[in-house]
C-alpha cells in the first residue's frame, strides 16, 4: 500500500515535469484548443466511472449506480464534445500557402 | 486467478499506453502543422483506454454504463458544434462536467470504503472533493456570466475576501478532522457543500476582463483534482492526464497573470476583484478627433504597414468575417496587414486567434504581444477593433493608474492610431484611456462590423491607390 502511494506520487511529479515542457512549447495561437484537448484527456475519469457503475459492490450499490452513471453523463460529454471542438478548431488553422479549401 | 492476473496486466499496459499517447497528443499541438495528429493521438489513446475498461473483469452490469455513454455523446455532440464566439462559456462548461464526474466519482468512493479510509487516502479523496465541488459550481458560474445569463458586472462587498477565505478555511478544517478520524461520517457532506458555495462565492467578484485568468485557473483545479482521483483509484493513467491538464492549466494561468500584470499569490488565491473604485469622476471632456469610413479607407489604402489590434469588442460585434473582408481588400493593394494580439484579449487564452482562424485568417499573420511590439514604431496605421485596456498607454506611465504595470500592445508608436468604437464610454474596467486623446489617434465611431464593412465598401469602390 505504503509503496504504491509513492510509486504514485513519482508518477505524478514525472507527468507534472512533463506537462510543464511540453506545454510550455504549445503556441499562444493554440491556447485555446490546448484547454479545450487537455479538458477532453482529463475526461479519462470516465474510466474511474465506468468501473464504479459497473462493479459490484454489496454496500451503498444505489448509490455507487446513480452517481456512476451521472460522472459517466459528465465525462462522455466531455470527451465526445472536447475532441469535436479541438479538431474543428484546429482545422482552421492554416498557413499563408495553403489557400482556403 | 491467473487469467484474472493476466487479464489486468493488459489493462495496465493498454492504460500505459494511453497515457504515453496523451502525452504525444499534446507533444503534438505545438505547432498548428502537426496539431490535428495530436486530436488523432489523444483519440486514440482514449477509445484504448474506454474500451480496455469495458472488458475490465470486476464489472457485472453494462446496463448503466451503456445509458451514460450514450447519454454523454447525445450532450457532447452538440457541444462540440457550438458556434466559435460561444467557445470561452462551453470551454467553462465543460471544466464543470469534469468536475462533477470526479466530485460524484469521490462522494461514492467514500461512502463505499468509509469507515475504514487510511489516512492518506481520506487526504487525498479530501483534496478531489474540494477542488472538484468548488471547480463544478465556480465553472457554473463562469459559463453563465459569459453566456450572459448572469450579470457580468463584478459584484464586490466589504470583507468579501475574508468570507471566502474562511468558507475554505472551514472546509480544510473539517477536511482534517476527518483525515484525523475517518468514522465521522456526518462531517463528510461538510466537505462537499462548503466548496460549493466557495466556488459560487468566487467568481462573483470576477469581471469580464478577469475570465481568461479564471478559466485557466479552473482548468488547472480540473486538472489537479482528477490527478486526485487517480491517486484515490489508483490509476496512474488519471494521474498522469490530471498532471498534465493541471500544468496546462497552471501555465496559462501563470501567463495570462503576467499579462495582466497580477502577482502570482493573487492569482492562486482568485483574489480577483479589484480594489479600485477611484476612477468615477474625473471624466473630462478631452477633444478627440474623429473620421468617416472613406478617409479612414483612404489613409489604410496609402500606408505600408498595417497593424490590426482586436479585441472582445470584435467578438461580441461578431465583426471577424469583416475583418477578413478588409485584410483582403488591403492585401491585395499590397499592404502589408497584421495582427496584433495581446494574451488576455477576449475572454480566454487564444480567443482572437480562433475568432481569426475561423475568418480565414492565415495563422502565421497572427502575431503574439511580444512578436509584434517591436513592428508598430514602422507601423503606419494600428487599427484597433474592440479592444481597449491592452492598448492604453496608461499602463506604462501613469502610476496612479489601476492597470500600470500592465504590459500592453505599443500602439500609440505607429504613425497613425485608428480606433473603431461605439462612443467615448470607457471600457470594461471603467479606465480612461489617453490613446484616444492624442494627435495620431482617430476615433472612427460605430458598430466593429457595421465601420468595418464600409471602410471595406469605400476600398473596393477603388480611388484610393
Amino acid at each position: 500500500m505504503k509503496l504504491d502511494l509513492l510509486t504514485s506520487l513519482y508518477v505524478f511529479m514525472l507527468a507534472a515535469f512533463i506537462g510543464f515542457e511540453v506545454i510550455r512549447r504549445v503556441s499562444p495561437l493554440l491556447h485555446t484548443p490546448l484547454m479545450s484537448l487537455t479538458n477532453a484527456l482529463d475526461a479519462i475519469a470516465v474510466v474511474g466511472a465506468i468501473i464504479l457503475a459497473g462493479e459490484f459492490h454489496e454496500h451503498h450499490a444505489t448509490l455507487a449506480k446513480v452517481l456512476g452513471t451521472i460522472a459517466i453523463i459528465a465525462a462522455t460529454s466531455n470527451i465526445v464534445g472536447g475532441f469535436l471542438i479541438t479538431d474543428r478548431m484546429l482545422k482552421m488553422f492554416k498557413a499563408s500557402g495553403s489557400k482556403k479549401a | 486467478m491467473r487469467a484474472i492476473l493476466n487479464s489486468q496486466a493488459l489493462l495496465e499496459t493498454i492504460y500505459l499506453i494511453a497515457a504515453m499517447l496523451f502525452i504525444l497528443s499534446l507533444k503534438w499541438l505545438s505547432s498548428p502543422a502537426s496539431a490535428r495528429r495530436g486530436v488523432r493521438a489523444g483519440e486514440i489513446g482514449m477509445l484504448l483506454a474506454v474500451l480496455g475498461t469495458l472488458l475490465h473483469h470486476g464489472i457485472v452490469d453494462y446496463t448503466w454504463i451503456a445509458i451514460g455513454l450514450v447519454l454523454g455523446t447525445v450532450i457532447g455532440v452538440p457541444l462540440g458544434f457550438v458556434q466559435m464566439t460561444a467557445v470561452p462559456q462551453r470551454t467553462a462548461l465543460s471544466h464543470a462536467f469534469g468536475a462533477l464526474c470526479v466530485t460524484l466519482v469521490g462522494t461514492a468512493e467514500f461512502y463505499l470504503r468509509a469507515p475504514a479510509v487510511p489516512k492518506f487516502m481520506m487526504a487525498v479523496l479530501s483534496l478531489e472533493i474540494i477542488l472538484g465541488s468548488l471547480t463544478l459550481t465556480g465553472s457554473l458560474m463562469a459559463a453563465g456570466k459569459l453566456q450572459e445569463v448572469l450579470p457580468q458586472r463584478p459584484i464586490i462587498y466589504k470583507g468579501q475576501n475574508l468570507v471566502n477565505l474562511s468558507l475554505l478555511g472551514i472546509a480544510i478544517i473539517v477536511a482534517v478532522l476527518l483525515v484525523i478520524d475517518p468514522s465521522r461520517m456526518s462531517l463528510f457532506p461538510l466537505i462537499v457543500v462548503i466548496p460549493l458555495i466557495f466556488g459560487v462565492m468566487m467568481i462573483v467578484p470576477i469581471g469580464g476582463a478577469d475570465m481568461p485568468t479564471v478559466i485557466s485557473l479552473l482548468n488547472s483545479y480540473a486538472g489537479l483534482s482528477a490527478a486526485a482521483m487517480g491517486f484515490v483509484l489508483d490509476s496512474k493513467l488519471l494521474i498522469v492526464a490530471g498532471a498534465l491538464d493541471g500544468a496546462s492549466g497552471f501555465i496559462l494561468s501563470v501567463n495570462m497573470s503576467k499579462a495582466m500584470n497580477r502577482s502570482f499569490s493573487n492569482v492562486l488565491f482568485g483574489a480577483f476583484g479589484q480594489e479600485q473604485a477611484t476612477v468615477a469622476g474625473k471624466v473630462e471632456a478631452k477633444p478627440v478627433r474623429s473620421a468617416t469610413a472613406e478617409e479612414a479607407a483612404a489613409i489604410l489604402a496609402a500606408a505600408n504597414k498595417v497593424v490590426i489590434v482586436p479585441g472582445y469588442g470584435m467578438a461580441v460585434a461578431q465583426a471577424q468575417h469583416k475583418v477578413r473582408e478588409l485584410y483582403d481588400a488591403l492585401t491585395k493593394r499590397g499592404v502589408d496587414v497584421k495582427f496584433g494580439i495581446h494574451p488576455v484579449a477576449g475572454r480566454m487564452p487564444g480567443h482572437m486567434n480562433v475568432l481569426l482562424a475561423e475568418a480565414d485568417i492565415p495563422y502565421d499573420k497572427l502575431l503574439d504581444m511580444d512578436e509584434i511590439n517591436g513592428d508598430f514604431p514602422q507601423t503606419d496605421v494600428a487599427l484597433i477593433i474592440g479592444a481597449n485596456d491592452v492598448t492604453n498607454p496608461a499602463a506604462r506611465s501613469d502610476t496612479s493608474s489601476p492597470i500600470y504595470g500592465m504590459p500592453i500592445l505599443d500602439v500609440d508608436k505607429a504613425r497613425t492610431v485608428m480606433v473603431i468604437k461605439r462612443s467615448m464610454a470607457a471600457g470594461f474596467a471603467g479606465i480612461e484611456n489617453p490613446l484616444y486623446h492624442l494627435d495620431r489617434t482617430l476615433m472612427l465611431f460605430g458598430d466593429a462590423k457595421g465601420f468595418v464593412g464600409n471602410i471595406v465598401r469605400e476600398l473596393s469602390a477603388g480611388g484610393h491607390s
